[in-house]
């Protein structure tokens, strides 16, 4: 039953990516059912922008589906929601009315609170579940009240519900109204999208969700907050006011270097990757504001560059973040735990889930040649060209971003690092670890050709960028910012940064045959001879001796502690005779959330302090409420 | 026809002049402390002893292990082959300096991976701090390219090179001294030098890269040592032809690239005198003093940013 769901889903992504992609090259269609949802009847228009997002979930939700069928084909449970999922996510692009995008919008949240209350109707960590989802309907629905504030703000103004219309009469506004609108919209879309500050859910959500939902939702469902904000920003409220694009810049030169300094200290492997999005909607948010801010600075062949980057890395981080979670749950499937210091060693016991998770780490962790270092490679080509707009604040501001674009790159090598070293190398830390078993056929697939994306994406670059670059060209119109040259060279913007991704590919496969062969030929390969691990004359070896993965962030809690504030809590339990005979020590040394501390926590007080005060009108006594009915009554005959 | 020869050149002079350069390092700072020292080619009849032994690997291990060595110098190779060393056009003449940084770090990633592989406490020591250190050193890296690239108009390698010896004030420029003050810690952090890490010292407890690499043996650890050098080698070449470019050739005819060589030799032996003389001079930092060199290099990098800036 379950399998046949996601078979199905399977195929409507399979379409719907072949539909997006027409978009993108040109096709164009809209559709119109005025009896089917009240106030302004079902509405759906492709373009260029939609086609990509089209394509995006679309092309995210195949491999995923056919995972699922592996991962939870035999429950019934959650398959339903999971295709109501996928159809929502694919409404939101098409969405060409406020009645639709609410819809669509809703849906989509509504579908995956559900599936993320997985675990705790499964009676699998009940509370954690359950938390999670609370904070996930929370912060999801006072995203929606920002955006519905912001809708009807423009359909009073414009006197329409349709998206086009907005875009007609955009310019007529004045720069406070079109602000005020915008960061209305631009609140709830950043929520969805999990710019920090208003990251606090992701976290917690996606780790709760099963493993192939958790791949959809860090893949693909926080990248249509972006598309929300490319929309808003670029078609309802255009031309782009300078401070939106400097806005956005800050906000993900912020997300990238919080995310990856949570992901690094975490040691649940799915909260790990689950903060690393955090760090990647960051760079994609960076490359839009850089986008907004070249557009506003009117240098349209930097602000397509960077717009292109931006929808790069969108594509690429769909295609290394639902490998890595679907990774991560075949990790979960065959140890029975995502926690990392009782992994390790993995490597023998899933070869093949290693193999993947290796090569979405490499991409993730932008390193060549895969695709995450083409597109962090392109964002920086368009931020450092900044020094064309001729204003030191904004000079300012780009300089930041590169700073802390550069210093989240660096980090997330050492996160991935530990992800991958502590999960599947060394020794198995626990029993369930050393038991793990292979997962399913169709996982591996799934896997596998995920990982191939990931190297067409990069290898293509050539051919994927410019094809980005013409999408985003209808929503700035301005020169192409990429030339191809010999040996599929990108070259951006004239002569200022060249690439060839096959050419580094292959000097490096050379590269590393070379010492190979090298040593054939001299005949210098004795064979190895196999012996313990050396470590100072120890009668044997345990996983107790490994490092842990708290210890391998110790380094960076101990820099940034003023960002992680840990608390020490050293515990000693001393024999009762004796305090030279220790029975046990504890030592804990958590991390804290600083976010949570200084805005969620006195926000929260807040919150309840006005609750119990307005709590005084509730007294439970049926004639007082009569009385209000009363008052209300004579009230609005006074003012009607 | 030309750039395959070139290629060839090229990761022949980094191949043969890393393990001499870092012979040449070694000899240089025995004598300055009143040593005799070893043989500037010593590094090669080390490299042959190690060629010769059997490795020992241990059963814990996979075969990222076994692997590592040969990626780490597959990275390397190809990096000598993106920087400009004899010509202002390397092999790979669209390489840029991002490039570049991210063919070291996929070195560092692996060889962080494969400290962890063993399990032993030892190598996911060294493989955390390595990481560490790496991870702090790019923003530097980033904004001094920044600088760089803003006055060059390009982030290609050869471009800079070509800009700065068409315009030699450039090289006197304060934004420039600043960014190469800059690039010149990030490459004693990068390359495991003294103040951050000893090459010399075997004590587990201090040393960051050998402690990572503490497994290895035999041909893995001549491929690791032998990519290592390099890495000084590719490093130090950098920061003479981006910011000293004289006496780089544009051309790539046969004299010229004598010419080149040279050069670069002459430049190489200063950075490698200074470099000896700094190593001589200071010792190390305490472990987590190594961050606020590392934030003292960003603020440089900054100030270099700003000064470009402020100068234009």
């Amino acid at each position: 039953m379950g399998a046949l769901v996601y078979a199905l889903t399977a195929l409507l992504g399979a379409g719907a990516a072949a539909a997006g992609v027409a978009g993108m090259l040109g096709a164009r269609w809209a559709l119109r059912i005025d009896w089917l949802v009240p106030l302004g009847g079902l509405e759906l228009q492709m373009d260029a922008l939609a086609g990509l997002f089209v394509a995006l979930v679309g092309a995210g939700a195949v491999p995923v589906s056919l995972y699922a069928i592996g991962y939870a084909g035999r429950e019934r449970r959650g398959a339903l929601a999971y295709a109501v999922f996928v159809a929502a996510m694919l409404v939101v692009p098409l969405a060409a009315n406020v009645m639709t995008f609410v819809l669509a919008w809703e849906l989509m949240s509504l579908a995956s609170y559900v599936l993320v209350l997985d675990g705790a109707r499964a009676g699998r960590e009940a509370a954690a579940s359950a938390y999670a989802g609370w904070v996930y309907a929370l912060m999801t629905h006072a995203g929606l009240a920002c955006l519905l504030a912001g809708m009807l703000l423009l359909t009073a103004w414009t006197g329409s519900p349709r998206f086009a219309d907005w875009t007609a009469a955009a310019p007529t506004f004045g720069v406070g109204a079109r602000s005020l609108v915008w960061a209305l919209l631009a609140l709830g879309f950043a929520a969805k999208a999990g710019g920090v500050p208003l990251h606090v859910w992701l976290p917690l959500a996606h780790p709760a969700a099963p493993s192939h939902v958790s791949a959809l939702m860090s893949g693909v469902m926080i990248k249509l907050g972006v598309y929300g904000l490319l929309r808003a920003s670029l078609a309802w409220l255009a031309p782009a006011v300078p401070w939106w694009g400097a806005a956005l810049l800050l906000v993900g030169a912020v997300s990238a270097v919080v995310g990856v300094l949570y992901a690094i200290v975490d040691r649940d492997l799915k909260r790990l990757l689950a903060f690393s999005s955090i760090d990647n909607v960051g760079i994609v948010l960076v490359g839009t504001g850089a986008a907004l801010t070249f557009a506003a600075a009117d240098l349209p062949g930097l602000a397509l560059l960077a717009l292109a980057a931006a929808f790069y890395h969108i594509v690429n981080h769909a295609a290394f973040k639902s490998l890595l979670f679907m990774a991560a749950g075949s990790v979960l499937h065959g140890a029975g735990t995502r926690d990392m210091e009782a992994l390790g060693g993995l490597i023998k016991r899933q070869p093949w889930t290693a193999a993947c998770f290796l090569v979405g780490a490499v991409a993730i962790a932008g390193l060549p040649p895969l695709n995450g270092f083409v597109s962090e490679w392109l964002t920086f080509q368009a931020l450092l060209q900044n020094v064309l707009i001729p204003q030191p604040a904004s000079n300012l501001v780009f300089a930041l971003g590169i700073a802390g674009l550069a210093l989240a790159a660096g980090l997330a090598v050492a996160c991935f690092v530990k992800a991958f070293g502590i999960t599947f190398l060394a020794l198995p830390r626990s029993e369930t670890a050393a038991s793990a078993h292979e997962a399913p056929v169709i996982m591996r697939v799934a896997m596998v050709a995920t990982a191939a994306a990931c190297a067409a994406l990069a290898l293509g670059a050539s051919w994927v960028v410019p094809a980005l670059a013409a999408v985003a060209a209808t929503l700035i119109p301005g020169p192409p910012p990429v030339t191809v040259g010999a040996w599929r060279t990108l070259e951006v913007s004239g002569d200022f940064a060249t690439l060839s991704v096959p050419a580094v590919a292959l000097a490096l496969g050379a590269g590393i045959l070379l010492p190979f062969v090298a040593l054939v030929a001299l005949r210098a390969r004795p064979r190895p001879r196999r012996y313990e691990t050396w470590s100072c004359g120890r009668l044997l070896q345990t996983a107790r001796m490994e490092y842990t993965a708290i210890a391998f962030a110790d380094p960076f809690t101990r820099v940034f502690d003023f960002f992680y504030r840990p608390v020490k809590r050293l515990d000693i339990d001393m024999h009762p005779e004796s305090r030279f005979f220790v029975r046990r020590i504890r030592y804990e040394n958590p991390t804290r959330f600083i976010v949570d501390d200084w805005l969620y926590a006195p926000l929260g007080r807040a919150l309840r302090a006005v609750a119990r005060r307005t709590a005084i009108v509730q007294s439970g006594s049926p004639n007082l409420y009569v009385a209000y009915v009363l008052a209300a009554l004579l009230v609005l005959l006074l003012v009607a | 026809m030309d750039v395959v020869l070139l290629a060839v050149l090229q990761a022949a002079v980094v191949a043969l002049g890393a393990p001499l350069m870092v012979g040449t390092l070694r000899t240089l700072k025995a004598r300055l402390v009143g040593h005799r020292g070893p043989v500037p080619w010593q590094p090669f009849l080390d490299l042959r002893k190690l060629l010769a032994k059997t490795p020992v690997v241990s059963d814990t291990t996979s075969w990222i292990f076994r692997a590592t060595p040969y990626v780490l110098a597959g990275a390397m190779l190809v990096a000598a082959l993106a920087t400009p060393l004899l010509t202002s056009r390397p092999p790979l003449a669209f390489a840029g300096i991002i490039l570049l940084m991210s063919l070291f770090l996929l070195g560092t990633f692996f060889l962080a991976l494969a400290g962890l592989d063993a399990g032993s406490a030892f190598g996911g020591m060294g493989s955390s701090r390595e990481v560490a250190v790496a991870a702090l050193a790019e923003p530097t890296v980033m904004l001094a390219v920044f600088a760089l690239a803003l006055r060059a108009n390009t982030t290609n390698l050869g471009g800079i090179v070509e800009r700065v010896s068409a315009e030699p004030q450039l090289a006197i420029n304060p934004a420039h001294l600043l960014a190469f003050v800059a690039f010149f810690i990030v490459m004693l952090a990068e390359t495991g030098r003294l103040p951050v890490d000893n090459p010399a010292t075997h004590l587990e407890l201090t040393m960051i890269h050998e402690a990572m690499v503490l497994e290895y043996s035999g041909r893995h650890l001549a491929l690791v040592e032998w990519a290592s050098a390099m890495k000084l080698l590719v490093f130090l070449s950098l920061l003479a032809n981006l910011f000293f470019p004289w006496g780089v050739p544009a051309g790539i005819t046969p004299l010229a690239m004598l010419g080149g060589l040279l050069a670069l030799g002459a430049k190489l032996v200063v950075l490698a005198g200074a470099l000896a003389l700094l190593e001589t001079a200071i010792a190390k930092l305490r472990l987590f003093r190594v961050p606020e060199l590392l934030a003292g290099s960003f603020a440089l990098g900054v100030l270099s940013v700003s000064a470009v800036f402020l100068l234009r």
